[in-house]
Order: structure tokens, then C-alpha cells, then sequence
């Protein structure tokens, strides 16, 4: 969401006002149109008029704006140089401020460190194989098949919508072992599955197969969007040319599908680098702190009442956050 | 397990492709691909097994579900999950909590995102450009970055573990300022030179006029922050501290990681009662659905 929409909105942004705006500021009080007519002092109050329409009707916006969001993203910015702690609550002044102690003291805290790597592991395999099943899906729905494109549209969507609590709470009996759902399916092909939850080695691949499955979802119907975009006659111009299949996805549809691509890679990683719900309920970030992350990290800060620190933790995922969505708006703008 | 079809589809066929050049017949002919109606079949089926089971568990005794192998169909369906999960642990009142929250939320945006959605896009006013660039900057945001000084806030407003503490963060948002303004940019501005001809007030030309208009928007964004706010669970697990206010997803989060984390019946009977009237929701209005995430790409 927030990638795409911050460009598109800037990109338009600029452009609508200004047919409204630019000749009533240089001529103030004559007519606002080329043939409008009307007395100056008319058309000076009915801008007035619009001004305080425009007004009462942002108001209400504006000020829950203010108090619930742009508020506490500055004063977030405040605590996480303080060593505010929850028994300051009702004493603001008594906190001091630090400098960047509580960043160092994240950096160098072993429980963090391990949290990032975890977060890190999340993201870098998560978000590939999130993509390649929503990308395949996509594909197969669009030019593989006929009938019941819907259906299947349906269903892959499904578990988008749902609650990942609920979620995480069913996915947990699934990957019990023995007598988990997942690892009987496994035994009928004569595998013995891990102990998932319990193995400090296989939780966090159950954790990032769990999110694969609620999320591809998502980018399969902006990846099915995309994918509409791209004019058939470039593939029958390509089949006669003697392009076999493989070639035509790699040659035809992904450089057309680029766009897309970035768009859902930048939000399927903001996601995933704020991953929290599936931890909480599915290990508490165990066993032996393999799942804990960035996000879970931080609630537990906040938990012990430390809010500086928990405040500097969240920042720093906010600056990954910036970082990572930069890097890939340069390596695939790069080649477009 | 579907990884491996995105390059197949069209390997089969490059002959009789090339022949046939009706645009809408780049997929070959039907019953060529029954093997990729088998894969997706199979991938379909993964997909949604977690919900059959989650079903058809909730209706099973607690000795069934713990039995090796799982079973699918419950020997003795039951309805005791669900009359214990709403006599004995109040899930009525987490139910109402979630619908109250929600529906606030829902129409806090819908009201306060237009009105802000149309003033941006048809209206000249002081200060439209500074509002524009704030509400956008916001956008990028995650939300565990106001997490923090929000529930300070919200605790020094003495509001921490009462209904608006839960809904009162959530009734406007960026998003839906950028999605209402987008849609209302695409009206013609006719329609606002009209009204003031006929002589309606300002106000009213957005009430009559602009708001009716804006029908496939507000679903959208009705629907896509309804969703949100039902399955929202870091804030209402932090704001609501005593039960009677618990959300749903709270609730079954608290029961699933707490004394009853051992009662499996009830924690699927629970994951039910969270999921199903989303997915009724859902179901009903998937088209409208669907496209609100193709054109905004939100989840």
C-alpha cells in the first residue's frame, strides 16, 4: 500500500490544484475562469465560502489526525532518546534524556541482535517464496485455465481476509507432532516430518510456510492485474518467433510485469519486517528465542515497561523499513 | 507445490498456439491442461483444509482431537465447544466488543475520509497543500512506530481499558483520505459548479451531490477497514486489560497462550467463531472485494 500510493499521490498531487489555484492567486478578485463573469467581490466571497466549507469539513479529520497519528510519531521520536519508563506515566517531566542510549543498548543486546537475524531469516525467505507461489498461481490463473478461474481466485484469497490470531491458533494443531494434520499428510508419503514447533530448527520455516500460505493471496490478485496488462498479440508475436514458454514468461511477460512486481515486493516485505501476530500466539517466541523478532522484541519492552527503549527499537524497524523499500525501488527501477 | 507451474502452462502447446491468434484464446484448449486443473485442485484443497479442519474440529470431543492420526469427520458432533465458549468464557460479550469497534471505526472513516477525501480534491483552501503532504508523509509509517506514545496518551486521557481506548486511534486514516481523494479527483467538477448555480450550500453540494456518487470508494473502504479492524489485535490486546472489554481476536489469543491453552475443542470452536463472519462477509461481497485490492493493493 504505502510505497505505490506516496508516489501516485505526489504525482498527482501537484498537478490538480494548480488549474484551480495558479490564476486565482494572480489575479486575485476578478473572475476565477477565463469566462465566469461576475462582480470581483462576489466571486472574494464565494472563495471565502469554499475556504470555510473546505475547513469544516477537514476539521474533524485533522484533529484526530493530529492527536492519533502525527503526535505520537514525534513524540515517539522524543522517548526514544529518554529512558522513559512505564512509572513515568503520570510524572512526563521526571524522565531524562539520553542521547542515544537506548540504541546502543538495543544494538548491543544479544535477545535484539537474535530477534533481527530471526526477523531477517523471516523476510529473506518469506518474501521469495510468498511471491513465487502467488506469481505462480497468478500465471496459472490467467493463461493456464478456463473454467473456474474464479473458483480457485476465491479460495487462494481466502485466508487473506482472516484473523492471523485465529489463524495461528488452528496452524498450531496442524503442525503438532506426532498427530499434527501436516505431518500425517507427510507420513502417508513416507516422510517423517519435525517436531515444527518444538524444534528450534524447523519453527521458524513452519512460521514463514504459515505466513506463505495466508498471504499469497494478496499479491496473486495485483500480480492477476498486472499480468491483464500484458497484451497478447506481444505473445503471439513471440510464439511465431519460436519462443517456447519459458521464454516468453522471462523475455514477455516479467519486464512488462515489473512495475508490478515492485509494488508487491515493497509491501510483502513491510509486512513481513513487522512480523509479530505469529510469534505471539504460535511460540511465544521460542523455542529457545528462534522466533522471537524485531516487533515481538519490542512488545516485550514495552511489556517490562522500558517505553524509551521499546520507542528506539520501533524506530529502528522504521528505518530498516525505509531502507530495505529504497534499496528495491533502486535495483529494479535500475533496469526498467 | 504450485511453484513449479508457473513455467509449464504453456510448454504443451506452442504448435497450435501460434495457429490460432484470437486474442482471448491464448489458453489453449480446454481438457490440454487437465493436469494443471489437477495441480491447482490440490493447491486449492491445501489452501483451505486448515478451515475444513478447524470446523469440523470445533464440533469434536477433546479425547477425538487428540487422537494419532487426526480425524476429519467428528464421530459424535457436538455443539458443547461452542455453548461452553459462550456460557462459560463470554464470548457473547468479546463478539459485541469486536462488532461495536468495528462498525465505530468503519463509519469514522467513511465519514471523516470523504468529507477530507472531497475538500482535497474539489475545494481551494489555505493550507490544503501542507494537509495533502502530512497526511501522505504519514502513509509509510508502521504502526508499531506511534505505538508507544499512542498508549501513553490514550492511558493519560484515563481512556486505557474502556470501548473508545479501542476505537478512538483508528477512526480516520491516511489511507483513506488518499483512496476517497483519488476517487473524487475522477468525478466531473461540473457537478460542483452545478450545485452552486442552483444555489446549494457548499456543504450540502457534498452531502447531495458528491457523496452518492462515491458508492464503489466507500465500499471499498468500508470494507477494507472493517476487515482491519476486526482481525486489529496488537492494540486491543494492550488497551483492553480487563475481560469485559476483550476483543475476539484478544480473547482467543489470551485463552489459546493461557490456562486453556490445552483445551483444544474450545480454541477451535473460539478460531471459528473469529473467522466465519469474515468469511460470510467475504463471500458476499467478493467481487467488490477483490478489486479494492487490484486498484489499491491494501490487503
Amino acid at each position: 500500500m504505502t510505497a505505490q500510493t506516496g508516489t501516485t499521490g505526489s504525482s498527482t498531487g501537484p498537478v490538480t490544484p494548480s488549474p484551480v489555484t495558479a490564476p486565482g492567486r494572480l489575479d486575485t478578485g476578478s473572475s476565477r475562469g477565463a469566462g465566469d463573469g461576475g462582480s470581483p467581490g462576489r466571486v472574494g466571497s464565494a472563495r471565502r465560502r469554499e475556504g470555510r466549507a473546505a475547513w469544516i469539513l477537514a476539521i474533524p479529520f485533522c484533529l484526530l489526525f493530529l492527536a492519533f497519528t502525527a503526535w505520537p510519531v514525534i513524540q515517539s521520536l522524543f522517548m526514544s532518546i529518554t529512558d522513559t519508563k512505564a512509572k513515568d506515566l503520570r510524572h512526563p517531566f521526571s524522565v531524562n534524556i539520553v542521547g542515544l542510549d537506548n540504541f546502543t543498548k538495543a544494538l548491543s543486546d544479544p535477545i535484539f541482535r537474535k530477534a533481527a537475524a530471526n526477523t531477517a531469516y523471516f523476510v529473506l525467505v518469506g518474501v521469495p517464496l510468498t511471491l513465487v507461489l502467488a506469481l505462480a498461481a497468478a500465471v496459472a490463473l490467467d493463461k493456464g485455465i478456463t473454467r473456474f478461474r474464479a473458483v480457485f481466485r476465491l479460495g487462494f484469497y481466502m485466508p487473506v481476509i482472516t484473523s492471523i490470531v485465529a489463524v495461528a491458533v488452528v496452524w498450531r494443531f496442524l503442525l503438532q507432532d506426532p498427530g499434527g494434520l501436516i505431518n500425517t499428510v507427510l507420513g502417508w508419503f513416507g516422510i517423517t516430518g519435525p517436531n515444527w514447533l518444538g524444534d528450534p530448527n524447523w519453527s521458524m520455516p513452519a512460521l514463514i510456510m504459515m505466513a506463505a500460505w495466508r498471504n499469497f493471496g494478496t499479491a496473486m490478485i495485483i500480480f492477476l492485474a498486472g499480468l491483464q496488462a500484458v497484451p497478447a498479440e506481444l505473445h503471439e508475436a513471440a510464439a511465431i518467433d519460436g519462443a517456447n514458454a519459458w521464454k516468453r514468461f522471462r523475455h514477455v511477460t516479467m519486464p512488462l510485469l515489473r512495475p508490478t512486481l515492485l509494488f508487491v515486493l515493497v509491501t510483502t516485505s513491510i509486512g513481513y519486517l513487522q512480523v509479530f501476530e505469529e510469534p505471539f500466539v504460535m511460540t511465544k517466541g521460542g523455542p529457545l528465542n528462534s522466533t522471537i523478532t524485531v516487533s515481538y522484541n519490542t512488545y516485550q519492552q514495552f511489556g517490562f515497561g522500558n517505553y524509551g527503549l521499546a520507542s528506539a527499537m520501533s524506530y529502528l524497524i522504521f528505518v530498516v523499513i525505509a531502507i530495505v523499500t529504497a534499496l528495491q525501488f533502486r535495483l529494479l527501477r535500475e533496469r526498467t | 507445490m504450485s511453484v513449479d507451474t508457473a513455467p509449464r502452462p504453456t510448454t504443451r502447446a506452442p504448435g497450435p498456439k501460434a495457429a490460432r491468434t484470437g486474442s482471448g484464446m491464448v489458453g489453449s484448449s480446454q481438457g490440454s491442461r487437465w493436469w494443471l486443473y489437477v495441480i491447482l485442485t490440490v493447491a486449492l484443497l491445501a489452501v483451505i483444509a486448515p478451515f475444513v479442519w478447524m470446523v469440523l474440529g470445533s464440533f469434536k470431543g477433546e479425547g477425538e482431537l487428540r487422537q494419532v492420526p487426526p480425524t476429519w469427520l467428528p464421530d459424535n458432533p457436538s455443539l458443547d465447544n461452542y455453548t461452553q465458549l459462550f456460557s462459560k468464557l463470554n464470548f457473547g460479550q468479546f463478539f459485541t466488543n469486536s462488532i461495536v469497534v468495528a462498525v465505530v471505526v468503519t463509519a469514522g472513516n467513511l465519514v471523516f475520509c470523504s468529507m477530507l477525501g472531497y475538500a482535497l480534491a474539489m475545494l481551494d483552501f489555505r493550507g490544503k497543500k501542507a494537509i495533502f503532504i502530512a497526511v501522505m508523509g504519514t502513509l509509510m509509517i508502521p504502526g508499531v512506530v506511534t505505538f508507544v506514545p499512542l498508549f501513553v496518551l490514550v492511558a493519560n486521557a484515563g481512556l486505557i481499558d474502556t470501548l473508545p481506548g479501542l476505537f478512538l486511534p483508528f477512526l480516520v486514516s491516511p489511507f483513506g483520505v488518499f483512496l476517497m481523494r483519488q476517487f473524487i479527483l475522477g468525478l466531473p467538477r461540473d457537478l460542483l459548479d452545478a450545485g452552486r448555480v442552483d444555489g446549494a450550500g457548499e456543504l450540502r453540494i457534498f452531502w447531495k451531490i458528491i457523496l452518492p456518487l462515491c458508492g464503489p470508494a466507500l465500499a471499498t473502504l468500508g470494507i477494507l477497514t472493517f476487515l482491519g479492524s476486526w482481525n486489529n489485535f496488537l492494540w486491543p490486546l494492550v488497551v483492553a486489560q480487563s475481560e469485559d472489554k476483550y476483543t475476539l481476536p484478544v480473547a482467543l489469543a489470551l485463552y489459546s497462550t493461557g490456562q486453556n491453552s490445552t483445551n483444544y475443542g474450545l480454541l477451535l470452536a473460539g478460531a471459528t467463531v473469529v473467522i466465519i463472519p469474515i468469511l460470510i462477509v467475504f463471500l458476499i461481497f467478493q467481487k467488490r472485494f477483490i478489486e479494492g485490492i487490484a486498484t489499491t493493493g491494501l490487503k
